[in-house]
């Protein structure tokens, strides 16, 4: 749809503009301020310069909390995209049962994150957990809360449950809008199921997987509340993600520079990938010609 | 997929009435059903059971049904009094996120501005922003003008992530609606305020219902910011939960059967949300 050019539009982004600034702006300037500053308390602030960042680039706790979220994140994407995309394929295509499976696939999604972190809890639990009992009986002594590769185990598990099924509701949206004549088609030329993946359903999926990818990174780098209920970010520091590690600065040591020139170059990570989102966003707008 | 047999064909899509044959993408799809549901069905377990029937045996099932948990909840003001508290800063939230997206929204799906592209490229950078890096100043902020521990103070916080969202989505929606309509009811007369509140909103009512559905569930899943800004007097129910589980003598049964409670929300409106929650968590772009 071709646009008017209307400058008097501004007038009805205004309370948007006014209400995000107060709620981003203005708390990113504070951070900006103590990631620049220190202080003895008393309000006293003392020009402190780039040596915050110098402390955090070089830090080997932030470093290992970075090595651990990408690790996570990584862990997670390679699990759930293909994992989302086989589920898609399965799905039924309509009917009935295929709202069923919708339902039924969505609705860890909107489980509280705290409650997400619960049930893993208690589910890990050898005594009164149904996953901790299964692998007890199997003869392996499962204990999260001491063993970090169990720790790991379990929320990456989680994570798994907590989120594939987006991953697959994209990519059955994206199945959805393939016409049934490139199915004929295929029927046609004899194509082989592998072949009608990979050269007709793949290719038409490319845009939603993308957001998928994307969508998935984010969350999954920004992850707190789970893990955090489920191991404290425990054993040790062993599941201690960004997140998890800079909430421990700010709020339980008030390490307000540090903790400030953190955020700064956590938010740069997230402005580089929202820009790889938005490109991708646009680009597949324009491709659909909206 | 690999997985799925060779005469599995899409064209089987259509067979429509012929008898359903056990396949390898049914057997899939059931398994991949029962690892979502199980966890979910070992919460409620839990939380039809007495806390020294949980601790004393390992039980599939309930053996002695009770509702004494959610008893408890119902009656305890510390408890459900964390669910008023959360309901009231989610719906300030909804409809605060809705009335100033919505406009927003349209400016941005009809016209092009000086530096709209920027914006809504700024709106979005704050939908990804990890609620970590603002949970510290967002606490001094309100602290200083004194909303601390009050609902519009976590209403308010929220709208950093439910205000993009919200505009996104709604934006996506207002895509759709042709621009002949908006300049034929010019034409006829309506004055902007008028048109758009009798003729373009009912026109994208499931878009504004969606939004506020995904708004309404942004807000309500969220621990960390809620957490921060609360302390006694519009405490959520998720720092309630959280805030038991560290002390000693812990309630499994109370616990789950508040988790439960925190799912029916969701619950009951899935099926009308369905076909629109690829959509919502993909910002309307899907």
């Amino acid at each position: 749809m071709d646009k008017v050019q209307n400058n008097r539009a501004w007038f009805l982004v205004l309370p948007v503009l006014v209400l995000v600034a107060f709620s981003a702006v203005i708390p990113l300037m504070t951070v900006v301020n103590y990631s620049l500053q220190d202080t003895f308390g008393n309000n006293v602030f003392f020009w402190e310069g780039l040596g915050w960042f110098e402390d955090v680039l070089t830090s080997s706790r932030v470093h290992a909390a970075f090595g651990r979220q990408l690790a996570f994140s990584a862990i997670i994407l390679a699990i759930q995209i293909p994992l989302g995309i086989a589920i898609a394929l399965c799905m039924p295509k309509r009917g009935v049962w295929a709202s069923v499976c919708l339902v039924l696939m969505a609705l860890p999604l909107l489980i509280p994150w705290n409650v997400v972190g619960t049930i893993w809890q208690i589910l890990g639990r050898t005594d009164i957990g149904l996953l901790g009992y299964a692998l007890e009986g199997l003869g392996i002594t499962w204990n999260y809360a001491r063993n970090p590769v169990h720790a790991w185990i379990t929320v990456v598990v989680m994570d798994v449950w907590h989120w594939t099924s987006l991953v697959a509701l994209l990519a059955y949206a994206g199945l959805q809008s393939i016409p049934q004549a490139y199915y004929q088609a295929a029927k046609i030329d004899q194509a082989s199921r592998w072949k009608v993946f990979r050269y007709i359903e793949l290719p038409k999926m490319q845009g939603v997987l993308l957001i998928a990818i994307l969508l998935r990174f984010m969350d999954s780098f920004m992850i707190y509340t789970e893990p955090f209920v489920v191991t404290g970010g425990g054993p040790g520091s062993s599941t201690s993600f960004l997140s998890i590690d800079l909430v421990k600065t700010a709020l339980g040591q008030f390490d307000l520079g540090p903790a400030a020139a953190f955020s700064i170059m956590y938010f740069l990570v997230i402005l580089l990938v929202s820009w790889v989102f938005y490109t991708v966003m646009t680009n597949l707008d324009k491709a659909e010609g909206r | 997929m690999a997985a799925t047999t060779e005469t599995d064909t899409p064209a089987v899509a259509t067979r429509g009435m012929s008898l359903p044959r056990i396949q390898t993408r049914h057997v899939v799809m059931v398994l991949y059903l029962v690892f979502m549901l199980l966890p979910i069905y070992w919460l409620v377990k839990m939380s039809f059971q007495t806390n020294r029937e949980i601790l004393g045996g390992f039980t599939l099932w309930p053996q002695n049904p009770t509702l004494n948990n959610y008893r408890v909840i119902l009656t305890d003001p510390s408890w459900y009094m964390g669910y008023v508290n959360s309901i009231i800063y989610v719906v300030m939230n909804t409809v605060l996120s809705l009335a100033v997206a919505l406009p927003a929204a349209y400016a941005f799906s009809r016209y092009k501005f000086i530096g709209d592209k920027h914006l809504f490229f700024w709106l979005l950078t704050n939908r990804m922003a990890p609620p970590a890096v603002f949970a510290l100043p967002f606490f001094q902020l309100y602290s200083s003008v004194g909303l601390f521990d009050t609902h519009i103070a976590v209403a308010l916080a929220h709208t950093l992530f439910n205000v993009p969202l919200a505009v996104w989505i709604l934006e996506g929606f207002m895509r759709g609606v042709p621009k002949e309509i908006d300049e034929t009811a010019y034409i006829d007369g309506y004055s902007f305020p008028r048109f758009f509140v009798k003729i373009f909103m009912p026109l994208i009512a499931s878009g504004i219902g969606v939004a506020a559905f995904f708004c309404f569930m942004f807000s309500w899943v969220e621990l960390l910011l809620s957490r921060t800004l609360t302390a006694v007097n519009a405490q959520p129910i998720a720092s309630i939960m959280t805030r038991t589980v560290s002390a000693s003598g812990l309630d499994w049964g109370v616990l789950c059967a508040a988790g439960v409670l925190t799912i029916i929300p969701g619950a009951l409106v899935i099926y009308f949300v369905r076909n629109y929650i690829a959509k919502g968590f993909a910002l309307g772009r899907v």
